[in-house]
């Protein structure tokens, strides 16, 4: 097992310097200044332009650049944004708000997509299996700004069981909404995951064996056909953690969180480009950890994986 | 180089099911020798496609998204069959934000546009979108996932490193990049967007495609087929895509309508399409100020685009139970 850690780790490495070379290369190195938004319209003057060049590296050899920029990175040095202020300490305070939605998203999902899952793959074909097959595709099929205002209008605005907009310090009971929404799409992929895999495992043969021996149907249920069942729908939860994070942009934006997507967007519309690829780096870092993490609950739910 | 076959789990993506493909001889013609020529192609078997078509043919989820996507498409290309209206040029302040009156069964925008004359005329580029995208990462990751997997060894490890390099960008995240990007942004276009969504969108269709050549690439009709003196290329092309081309075509069926949506969410953030080329989330976009006063400009597009992307999540559907005969036993 030890050894089946490391090599993962070691493999996350690659990844992450190529994603994070990809991103650096596509933001620094495509023709257009991407410092010239600092100065607007009317453009910087030369020596203003200079010194905004040498002040993010611009002036030296492309790996030069990259290498300064990882070596930040690594000491939490992610240089300053157009107005100056430290873009880490920018990421320290919105980054709670983000983990604290993306986390309520990831358990909403997980608890109902895999409780609904459940119940429609034991009960194949009936009545409470079509109609949740039916509401899941209809939720994968709107796109989550729909469904974001949907919401927000009617739960916030017209019933007002929850607020509509989310205030600076993100307490609990105001996130709830956003998290819902943010989930919800992933919500109906889980669903649909865990439902094809019990429908899978159901009547395997151990399934049979675990009923013969005379154990309750609620332990076979609970410890056979579920626990069985959990492999792929992991899976998909770890990957998702990445999306949500990223679609953290469109949620942010709807019920005003004052998070990792509304600061990156902001920095997309005002160009800000250091700071887009400090946040994105981030965001790379987490998906890339995730991944890992799932690596290594996948081996220890199937042991055929870390003896391979 | 680690042993890219000692390492299953190198997919991080969620599992897809295995699709057990029923293997046939390549068509006569196909097989470059004489000796099949007893065997008739009357008395062979149904291919899996003729199979999978009778299949499809009885199942209403089929008809009805098929029927969706044509009428979708046969309003992309003769918009003007469906509305009198110009879409941008009767536009009267006047009328901002008004709701149906006749000859507008949808309304007005704050514009003072025709509601149903946007919807329509914004379908063409939502669907371009769309297919170009579809049409790109299926050219690119298939031909990618096909020789990595086909070809195994060090190609394949360099081939799947660089897609776990995409990868770890979320398609919307790596299109948020890039789009802002100076470059990009003085060329926005239907054709710029639909690059940078192939761009990022490739790897998913290109780890299906390998996994699935993995699968069929050791079969015994492709030995007999190298046995008989055809190439390696050629027999990746004539006797091994086409039997594993079934999961591929599920999944760029669903992805069509993952892509309509990427590029609606993308200019309902503003920096998808410019301004000025109509497309369903541009009109939510501008429609979204306004919605707590008068949602209605935003539910007509948001409704089309739901429709589309619906249908061909509906198609891909139908085309797994299809394709899959496992699933259909039970």
């Amino acid at each position: 097992m030890s050894w089946y850690i490391i090599r993962r780790v070691l493999q996350l490495i690659p990844v992450f310097i190529g994603a994070t070379l990809l991103v650096y290369f596509l933001v620094f190195s495509l023709p257009g200044d991407p410092t010239a938004a600092i100065c607007g319209e009317r453009g910087c003057t030369p020596a203003v332009e200079a010194a905004l060049r040498e002040q993010y590296n611009l002036d030296q050899p492309f790996w030069v650049q990259y290498f300064l920029f990882i070596k930040g990175v690594l000491t939490f040095d992610l240089g300053v944004n157009f107005a100056g202020r430290e873009i880490a300490t920018i990421i320290a305070e919105v980054f709670p708000t983000t983990a604290r939605l993306a986390i309520m998203a990831l358990v909403f999902e997980a608890v109902f997509g895999i409780l609904f899952g459940l119940i429609a793959g034991l009960r194949k074909g009936k009545i409470f299996d079509s109609t949740i097959l039916v509401v899941s595709l209809v939720v994968i099929a709107v796109p989550i700004f729909v469904l974001g205002f949907l919401m927000q209008f009617i739960v916030g605005v017209k019933l007002g069981w929850a607020s509509p907009t989310v205030s600076g310090a993100a307490p609990f009971n105001e996130l709830i909404l956003p998290a819902v929404v943010l989930g919800l799409v992933s919500f109906a992929y889980v669903l649909r995951l865990t439902r094809t895999s019990i429908i899978e495992n159901v009547n395997a043969d151990y399934v049979r064996t675990a009923t013969a021996k005379g154990l309750s149907r609620r332990r076979v249920v609970t410890v056979h056909i579920l626990r069985n069942s959990m492999i792929p729908v992991i899976t998909f939860l770890g990957a998702d953690l990445g999306a949500l994070m990223g679609g953290a942009i469109v949620t942010e934006g709807i019920f005003n969180v004052n998070g990792v997507g509304n600061t990156l967007y902001r920095a997309v519309l005002n160009g800000e480009a250091p700071v887009v690829v400090a946040i994105v780096t981030v965001l790379i870092l987490i998906f890339c950890i995730a991944n890992l993490v799932v690596d290594l609950l996948y081996a220890w739910l199937d042991p055929r994986i870390r003896y391979a | 180089m680690p042993d890219m076959e000692n390492t299953p789990k190198r997919v991080v993506a969620p599992k897809q099911p295995a699709y057990p493909i029923e293997h046939f001889v390549a068509d006569a013609e196909d097989t470059p020798v004489v000796a099949t020529d007893s065997a008739t192609t009357d008395d062979a078997p149904r291919s899996q496609w003729s199979e999978a078509w009778r299949n499809l043919r009885r199942q209403p989820l089929f008809i009805l998204s098929g029927i969706l996507i044509l009428a979708v498409i046969f309003v992309a290309l003769f918009p003007g069959i469906f509305t009198n209206e110009p879409p941008n040029e009767n536009c009267l302040l006047a009328n901002s934000g008004g709701g149906p009156a006749p000859g507008h069964p949808l309304g007005f925008t704050q514009q003072g546009c025709d509601v149903l004359s946007r919807v329509v005329y914004g379908t063409q580029s939502s669907l371009m979108v769309g297919m170009f995208s579809t049409l790109g990462v299926l050219l690119i990751g298939g031909a990618i996932g096909a020789i990595a997997g086909f070809y195994g060894g060090w190609i394949d490890a360099i081939l799947a490193r660089l897609g776990d390099i995409f990868f770890a960008l979320p398609l919307i995240l790596g299109a948020i990049v890039v789009v802002q990007l100076p470059f990009f942004r003085e060329n926005r276009s239907v054709w710029t967007l639909v690059v940078i969504l192939v761009t990022f969108g490739w790897p998913q269709i290109a780890r299906i495609t390998r996994a699935s050549v993995i699968s069929v690439r050791n079969a015994d009709f492709v030995t007999a087929a190298r046995s008989l003196g055809v190439s390696r290329f050629s027999a990746l092309l004539k006797h091994v895509i086409p039997n594993a081309l079934a999961p591929v075509i599920v999944i760029t069926t669903i992805s069509l309508g993952t892509f309509i949506v990427a590029e609606s969410t993308l200019s309902f953030l503003g920096i998808g399409l410019p301004p000025d080329v109509m497309s369903w989330g541009n009109d939510i976009f501008s429609a979204e100020p306004t919605v707590r006063t008068n949602p209605m400009p935003l539910f007509w597009p948001a409704l089309a685009l739901s429709l589309t992307v619906l249908s061909f999540i509906m198609l891909g559907d139908a085309l797994r139970d299809a394709l899959d005969p496992k699933a259909r036993k039970r």
